[in-house]
């Protein structure tokens, strides 16, 4: 089975995040980076069935310089190949720009598989894998949490709302977008990080790719949000907040 | 021109997100003087939508056809996409249910549009709306607007408009029977189901102690649990601490676990991304403690405590003793 897993590098997730100088972004400079955690777990999701099916897991990644450490990280994870799509200003995408861009990437593959983190940690748009799925003329599912492989096709289970759940049976090729806890995930082995090193990484661009950048939707502005309560912070030593908050509790809230 | 709300019900129910993109509609189309229809998709749903109360309702499509039972996000959106092209709303506007998220993508895709996904709020810039969404998980807001012509297509976030109590009835409803073949629908979903019995209902729960990744192993899970028993609170987590197996499933609150409201919720070690901010922010009273001072719980709770959990709960529970003594 030909797999293809969509990976997208996002600044680190304790980040402290401070808007930059435009105000429609945020200061990125001091930032650290890493793999999109729910494509992490695509992409462990990948090296599953590559493990018990054989075939190559390819990995795509569409951003600048900076994301060739994350398509690294994920070939010594074991993914066999990568193409890394350089592209130094992604804001100047659209979701919709972004999918064209990978999927002129991934069509020429032929895929029997592709897939993606269910949504990305930064805009959290959570739509290029289902876009993807469109612009490939592929069927998908969602929120999946498990992937059995069938005679030509493949059953998978999807998360729903409210703790319910949802077998779904499609043809290959189809696009599935993986759950983040869809199993755990691997640590890259020494051998692996080494092994990394000679591996193919395909550099392209957007201009190779015949693909030029769209913004249906502009970003205005970030900011950081108002608080929609009254928070009181309760300063002091462990010992202090502690008492005040035992105090607040019984004689203000009145919850004790 | 005006706004389109697609509806969502599953086996004759609506989904209670419905009422709240309604009343979103409502709101903008109050703003931007703009109709507002409605549309509901199944198998037959035109007794549905002749029972729909809310914002007055300029129409109401009843979107029917055998093969949109059960959902696949392949027929409902080829349905919707006709019902589109026929109704030719400025904006569409959605919930953003698991499903909305499944098909709305692709269908603003069908007309090389971007959905803007998981709003929160609107405002009205010279005359056109600008929308507010989360980045970051919460940690920051963008505003956003479409540089497109109509159709523009945005989905709403749980609880961010609150739907009207009552409202207006008895919008004419119009049936709409899209064009749908078997072999446009690639996918077979199969029956819905539960992992287990839910043993644990913390829905009922008064009290409520949460723990999130902030807690880094599993071992340390049992100082929270100590500061739950001496509370007497039920304990519950944030969707990594259920993945990673640390506590059941069926101990998760969040969007894909249990919505909870208890008088009392402790948020121990928990950021507060959104999936988790929609089971838990309508509980009375909520305290956050969490060494980042800018993780978004702090935005829902009324006591903060911004500080090492593993100091601060034990600390807490000495206190909570020297009370009860």
């Amino acid at each position: 089975m030909k797999i293809i897993v969509g990976l997208k590098q996002v600044p680190a997730r304790d980040s402290l995040l401070r808007t930059g100088a435009s105000g429609r972004w945020i200061d990125e400079s001091d930032l650290a980076f890493e793999i999109n955690e729910p494509d992490a777990y695509a992409l462990e999701a990948g090296l599953q069935l590559k493990e018990k099916h054989g075939g190559e897991v390819v990995v795509i990644s569409a951003g600048p310089a900076r994301a060739a450490a994350s398509v690294r990280e994920a070939l010594a994870k074991g993914a066999d190949r990568a193409i890394h799509i350089e592209e130094e200003d992604p804001g100047r995408w659209d979701t919709l720009g972004a999918a064209r861009l990978l999927a002129s990437a991934i069509a020429p593959e032929k895929p029997d598989l592709v897939l993606t983190g269910l949504q990305s940690d930064d805009l959290g748009y959570g739509q290029t894998g289902v876009v993807l799925a469109e612009l490939l003329g592929m069927p998908h599912a969602t929120i999946i949490m498990e992937i059995e492989k069938l005679d030509g096709s493949i059953r998978v289970k999807r998360e729903l709302e409210d703790g319910w759940f949802q077998h779904i049976e499609m043809p290959l090729p189809a696009l599935l977008t993986i759950q983040s806890g869809f199993s755990k995930l691997r640590y890259a082995t020494l051998m692996g990080i080494k092994k990394a090193r000679t591996k193919e990484v395909r550099r392209l661009t957007a201009t190779e790719l015949g693909a030029s950048p769209s913004a249906s939707v502009e970003i205005e502005r970030v900011y950081l949000p108002q608080k929609s309560k009254q928070t009181e912070i309760l300063d002091g030593s462990a010992k202090e907040t502690a008492a005040k908050l035992v105090e607040r509790l019984r004689f203000g809230a009145r919850v004790l | 021109m005006s706004i389109l709300v697609i509806l969502e019900q599953r086996e004759g129910n609506w989904h209670r997100m419905s009422f709240e993109t309604l009343a979103a509609a409502g709101r903008i189309g109050r703003d931007l003087s703009l109709p507002v229809s409605a549309a509901v998709a199944g198998k037959e749903v035109a007794g549905l939508a002749g029972s729909l109360s809310g914002p007055k309702l300029e129409k109401i499509y009843a979107v029917e056809h055998a093969l949109l039972e059960p959902y696949t996000p392949d027929g409902c959106t080829k349905a919707l996409e006709q019902l589109i092209r026929h109704a030719g709303p400025a904006l569409v506007l959605l919930p953003h249910t698991y499903r909305v998220r499944d098909f709305a993508p692709k269908l603003a895709t069908r007309f090389e549009r971007v959905l803007v996904s998981d709003v929160v709020a609107h405002k009205i810039e010279e005359g056109r709306p600008v929308f507010v969404r989360q980045l970051f998980q919460g940690k920051l807001n963008a505003d956003v607007r479409f540089t497109t012509p109509a159709p523009n297509f945005a989905s709403i976030q749980a609880g961010a408009y609150r739907a009207d109590a009552e409202g207006e009835r008895g919008a004419p409803v119009e049936t709409f029977r899209p064009e749908l073949s078997e072999s446009d629908i690639r996918t077979q979903p199969k029956d819905l189901f539960r992992e287990s019995q839910q043993g644990v209902d913390l829905s009922s729960a008064g009290m409520i102690v949460s723990v999130g990744r902030g807690i880094r192993e599993r071992a340390n899970i049992a100082i929270v649990e100590q500061l739950a028993k001496e509370l007497g609170a039920e304990l519950a987590a944030s969707r990594p601490i259920c993945d990673n197996g640390w506590l059941p499933m069926e101990r998760q609150v969040g969007s894909s676990g249990q919505t909870v409201a208890p008088k009392l919720y402790v948020a121990v070690g928990i950021s507060g991304a959104i999936q988790h901010l929609v089971g838990m922010k309508g509980s009375k009273t909520i305290v956050a403690i969490n060494k980042d001072p800018e993780a978004p719980i702090f935005e829902v709770a009324d006591y903060g405590i911004v500080g090492d959990l593993f100091e601060v709960v034990p600390a807490l529970v000495d206190e909570l003793r020297k009370a009860k003594a």
